[in-house]
């Protein structure tokens, strides 16, 4: 007979790190016992600083989590780390890497580290990387890294539901502003530029401020026109470390600054309600297919024949929702 | 909505014989699975850490090196410690007939060698996880 | 009737189609062929006959003659005529003790080169007392930590008349600095020494994964190697640019040879770097590659990689020396073709590809033991593999006749078929930025990871027959086998001597040489040889120099591809 969540929960709370990897499977599955546990998590979470770190594919973030990662633990405090991989789009699996450019923390008490696939379109990552932030938040991690591809909405997402986002770019992918052909220069609290130790990173920097100085992301200001927020560019290199001691740095600053300032109540309103709608998407999805399951065959077909409509057809099936 | 089986590929000790453990990382994939990879040259203990966060159902470890007699009790022992003995440990590559028994005995819980086809490893696996049933 | 030098391409065409028309439709109809169409194992199009239409293009000179440029039909102008190849089994378990016996053992039963494997701590680069080594200490080779060690192996071995070839890449230098250091202490003539260590670094970023730096310093390295040997030891081969581990990592034989080609060309590149002319190192580099089962496309295959690889030397590196043209290479029978279940049969499969080898002009040669697909080989299995090679040279005068495939219509074709498609291959890694660029971004792994995913499956369907495992398979088989047995005091004897070095040797001397080694190797300018050889001569450990080194190079971690 397997633990109830219930159980698990008391557990989380005196800090138990496996009864924190086992909820995070069990609110992966959507189980209905676990479900209802998960309230009592959030409640529970909130003393964490969550880090948003996104980026094109093959940019650096891992081995930048990692550095930054070994050099936050040199202060004291614990660090989560949720690494999310896309799934193939044919088989919905998934190789999950990012672990591999970790592997100086893993010995390490104080990391926790979860590898995560996004799940294509179906929206479930979305609900259990944030079920896995709020577990790891209960369970007393400081510092919790959501390392995201930039390339799907979905992806992003993520990193808008995190107190801070670092959106990363590398030399050496291509002369375009990777930021924007990927649609996330505008989500950067703080924009990174790995791979310093290389001589083309310079220019790197160079489009990237120029890009930002064009507008696309000027100072964010208070009610009074105080300038709050500038997001700014560090350099960063995982290879020689140069940047990494900078990048903590400022963002430690953007955390103080949202949390003594209106800029974090915004925040955390914005990020409530994604969660909110977020949440209710997802259970709204999956009552869905729950309850259509076995009626859907028959109505599939009346709309190939053209007998029904698909518009009529799934407010009909909205309405049979059973909660 | 069942979740996809987890899985936490190692390939544990000094032997970088890879092309085994990635036709299997790719074969479970491409059946659905979710395969954590964590690389080359990797401890006992670095293995089963990661494999206690990523709470999978299945650990497969991999060795050519012919020191699975040494390895394997150590994993055994680390998943006892941490409280994770209902991780499936599978092993794959070479191992000799003489050390399969023991190696079911301390718990080893299926043995992929050179010749299993991929239909019959997610086949294995897949019942594996059936009959460990909800956890 | 015009003859088969006048032929004429217009009535052979003509008279191909009256027989498909007739002769062959005739049987088609009463008898369909076993497939629609046929492929070698490399993936080639096989057609059904080949006749002097498939090589009336291909230019006279490029078959030429044996020992001539550019060498498709031998490296040498009398092979096996005068000398046999090499018949070199490789060897390796336990500590040097254990491992010379089954040299001095080899020798009495006629091997003619020897060959040494060691184990993963070593290769690896970590002292036997090292906690990665635990349980694999003298189990896949010999354990070597130092100097003691390599006497051991080497005791009563006169390194100045045999060849001895050491199978190890990332701590080459090293072992090379002990094979050298140890000559020097017994008087030996370093020029006088002869055989080979692997040091090809570049293939186990791709295929075997035995590495420990970041590619620069270990490409030095290797670099650092050839040069050494060029100017001290005229006889030694200092690396052997392998295709083996490109095969058994899953590729084809296509890649095998085509990204063995691209590595082989990074390394003189590297050494042309430092000034030093081509053919003055050139002759001494060698080659090593695998012989499959697909009996003719192996043989086109080592044809193709001779001639490819004298146009390289000549015009892309305007080498000048035929020696530095010619490409000589050792080959070993395919131990991923060997199988578990009926594991007899593995000497069928090993003699047929020992004969592909031979007929494709090997310079030495390592026969499988039957047991492999088991464990390290038994003295027995070594024997029969060693026997196998002994009745290919001395009973079916195959030696005889110096590439007699030659001018084959099917073979010549196969081979110019390769040639095209290896340059082709090179052609593109230079467009795509050059070897070590694709090594890092995984361009050829995944070449490797493809081919290798597609005969898993194809084995899976029975699209590739493996008798014994997916055909002619015996359900209740029991193997009747005895395996080498591992000796479990190996571990407590090897750490027991190394410890004693530790122990009796100068320790301040030691630490003020590992600071030279530093500084060495922080200038790219200087050789590590040296340094290297003072080191082990004054006792220093593998893991002293390896682990020292990390210090500033740190250590090489991949991004996989699938
Ligand atoms: N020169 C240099 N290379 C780096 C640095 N950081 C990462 N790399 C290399 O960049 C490649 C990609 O690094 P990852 O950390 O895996 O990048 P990623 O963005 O997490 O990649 P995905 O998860 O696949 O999207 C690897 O080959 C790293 O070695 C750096 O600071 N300097
Ligand atoms: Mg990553």
């Amino acid at each position: 007979m397997p633990i109830s969540s219930a159980d698990l929960v008391a557990r989380l709370k005196k800090g138990d790190l496996r009864a924190a990897s086992r909820l995070m499977s069990r609110a992966e599955s959507n189980d209905d016992e676990t479900l209802s546990s998960l309230g009592a998590i959030y409640r529970a979470a909130g003393r964490a600083h969550i880090v948003g770190l996104t980026g094109v594919p093959g940019s650096g973030k891992s081995t930048l989590v990692s550095k930054l990662v070994e050099t936050i633990r040199k202060d004291g405090r614990r660090v989560g780390v949720i690494a999310i991989d896309p799934s193939s789009p044919f088989s919905g699996g998934a190789i999950l890497g990012d672990r591999i450019r970790m592997t100086n923390l893993v010995m390490d008490e104080g990391v926790f580290i979860r590898s995560m696939a996004t799940r294509g379109s179906t929206g479930g990552l979305a609900r259990s990387a944030l079920t896995a932030v709020d577990i790891l938040d209960t369970v007393g991690f400081d510092v919790i890294i959501i390392e995201t591809v930039g390339v799907g909405q979905d992806e992003v997402e993520i990193a808008k539901a995190s107190h801070s986002t670092l959106v990363v770019s590398a030399p050496g992918l291509g002369d375009d502003v990777q930021a924007i052909k990927a649609g996330i220069l505008e989500i950067a609290d703080i924009h990174v530029v790995s791979k310093c130790d290389r001589s083309d990173s310079n220019r790197t920097i160079t489009d990237l401020k120029i890009m930002l100085a064009m507008g696309v992301n000027i100072a964010i200001k208070d009610r009074g026109g105080k300038p709050l927020w500038q997001v700014p560019v560090v350099g960063t290199s995982s290879e020689t470390g140069e940047g990494i001691d900078t990048l903590i740095a400022t963002l430690d600053r953007h955390r103080d600054v949202h949390r003594t300032t209106e800029l974090g109540e915004e925040r955390l309103r914005n990020i409530a309600e994604y969660r909110t709608f977020k949440t209710a998407e997802d259970l709204l999805r999956s009552q869905f297919y729950k309850s259509t399951n076995k009626r859907i065959q028959d109505v599939v077909e009346q709309i190939a024949r053209r007998e029904l409509d698909p518009f009529t057809a799934s407010n009909d099936l909205l309405k049979k929702i059973a909660f | 909505m069942s979740l996809p089986i987890r899985v936490l590929l190692a390939k544990v000790g000094l032997d970088g014989h890879d092309r085994g453990v990635k036709v299997v990382a790719r074969t479970l994939r491409d059946a659905g699975m979710d395969v954590i990879y964590t690389g080359l040259h990797r401890t006992p203990e670095e293995v089963v850490n990661a494999a206690v966060q990523e709470d999978v159902d299945i650990l497969g470890v991999s060795l050519l090196s012919g020191a699975h007699m040494t390895i394997c009790p150590k994993i055994m022992r680390l998943l006892k410690d941490k409280d994770a003995e209902d991780t499936i440990v599978v092993v794959g590559g070479v191992v000799p007939d003489e050390d399969v028994i023991p190696l079911r005995d301390m718990g080893v819980k299926e043995l992929l060698l050179q010749d299993t086809t991929p239909k019959e490893i997610v086949a294995r696996l897949e019942k594996l996880v059936q009959e460990r049933g909800p956890r | 009737m015009s003859t088969l030098n006048k032929m004429d391409p217009t009535q052979l065409a003509k008279q191909l189609e009256l027989w498909e028309d007739t002769e062959v439709s005739a049987f088609l109809n009463k008898q369909p062929e076993r497939e629609d169409e046929f492929y070698t194992l490399g993936g080639f199009p096989v057609k059904r006959t080949y006749t002097a239409l498939d090589t009336k293009d291909i230019p006279i000179d490029d078959i030429g003659l044996p020992g001539q440029y550019p060498f498709t039909r031998g490296p040498y102008p009398t092979m096996y005529r005068s000398r046999y190849w090499t018949m070199r089994q490789i060897a390796g378990f336990g500590t040097g003790e254990d491992t010379n016996n089954r040299f001095k053992y080899l020798i009495s039963q006629g091997q003619t080169g020897l060959s040494t494997d060691f184990d993963m701590p070593t290769l690896m680069g970590y002292d036997s007392d090292h906690p990665m080594s635990d349980g694999e200490v003298g189990r896949e080779g010999v354990a070597i930590d130092t100097l003691a060690d390599m006497e051991a192996l080497f005791d009563e071995i006169d390194l100045e008349n045999i060849s001895v070839s050491m199978t190890i890449n990332p701590t080459a230098w090293i072992l090379l600095a002990m094979y050298i250091a140890l000559a020097k202490r017994r008087g030996n003539d370093l020029n006088k020494l002869s055989g080979t260590v692997q040091a090809d670094i570049l293939k186990e970023y791709v295929a075997q994964k035995e590495y420990i730096y970041p590619i620069s310093p270990s490409v030095r390295i290797v670099r650092d190697c050839i040069t050494y040997c060029a100017e001290n030891m005229k006889r030694y081969n200092p690396i052997n640019i392998s295709g083996y581990h490109i095969s058994e990592a899953g590729s084809s034989p296509l890649h095998e040879i085509a990204f063995t080609m691209a590595n082989a060309t990074t390394y003189v590149e590297e050494v042309v770097k430092t000034g030093m002319d081509v053919d003055l190192f050139a002759p001494r580099l060698a080659f090593f590659f695998v012989c499959q089962a697909d009996f003719f496309e192996e043989i086109a295959k080592f044809r193709a990689a001779r001639r490819v690889w004298a146009k390289i030397m000549k015009n892309q590196f305007g080498a000048k020396k035929a020696e530095s043209m010619r490409l000589r290479f050792h080959c070993q029978t395919a131990a991923a073709s060997l199988t578990k279940p009926q594991y007899k049969v593995n000497i069928m499969r090993t003699t047929v590809q020992a004969l592909a080898a031979v007929l494709g002009g090997a310079q030495s040669l390592h026969t499988n033991g039957m047991d492999e697909a088991f464990a390290i080989p038994t003295e027995e299995a070594m024997k029969i593999a060693l026997r196998t090679q002994q009745v290919i040279a001395d009973e079916t005068n195959v030696a005889n006749v110096i590439d007699p495939l030659g001018g084959s219509y099917f073979l010549e074709n196969l081979t110019t078929q390769y040639e095209t498609k290896i340059f082709e291959i090179l052609e593109e890694v230079k467009e795509k930025g050059g070897t070590i660029k694709l090594i890092e971004e995984g361009w050829f792994q995944k070449h490797i990871a493809d081919f290798a995913y597609e005969t898993a499956l194809k084995k899976q369907d029975g699209q590739k027959p493996v008798i014994g495992v997916n055909k002619y398979v015996e359900e209740d088989e029991k193997a009747d086998i005895k395996t080498h047995p591992h000796d479990p005091t190996t571990a407590d004897r090897q750490i027991s001597r190394l410890q004693n070095v530790r122990a009796t040797r100068d320790n301040d001397q030691i630490e003020s040489l590992l600071n030279k080694l530093l500084e060495v190797a922080k200038d790219e300018t200087k050789n590590i040889m040296p340094i290297t050889i003072e080191l082990v001569d004054a006792g220093a450990t593998m893991g002293d120099i390896v682990e020292k080194l990390r210090t500033i190079w740190g250590t090489y971690r991949e991004n996989p591809v699938f």
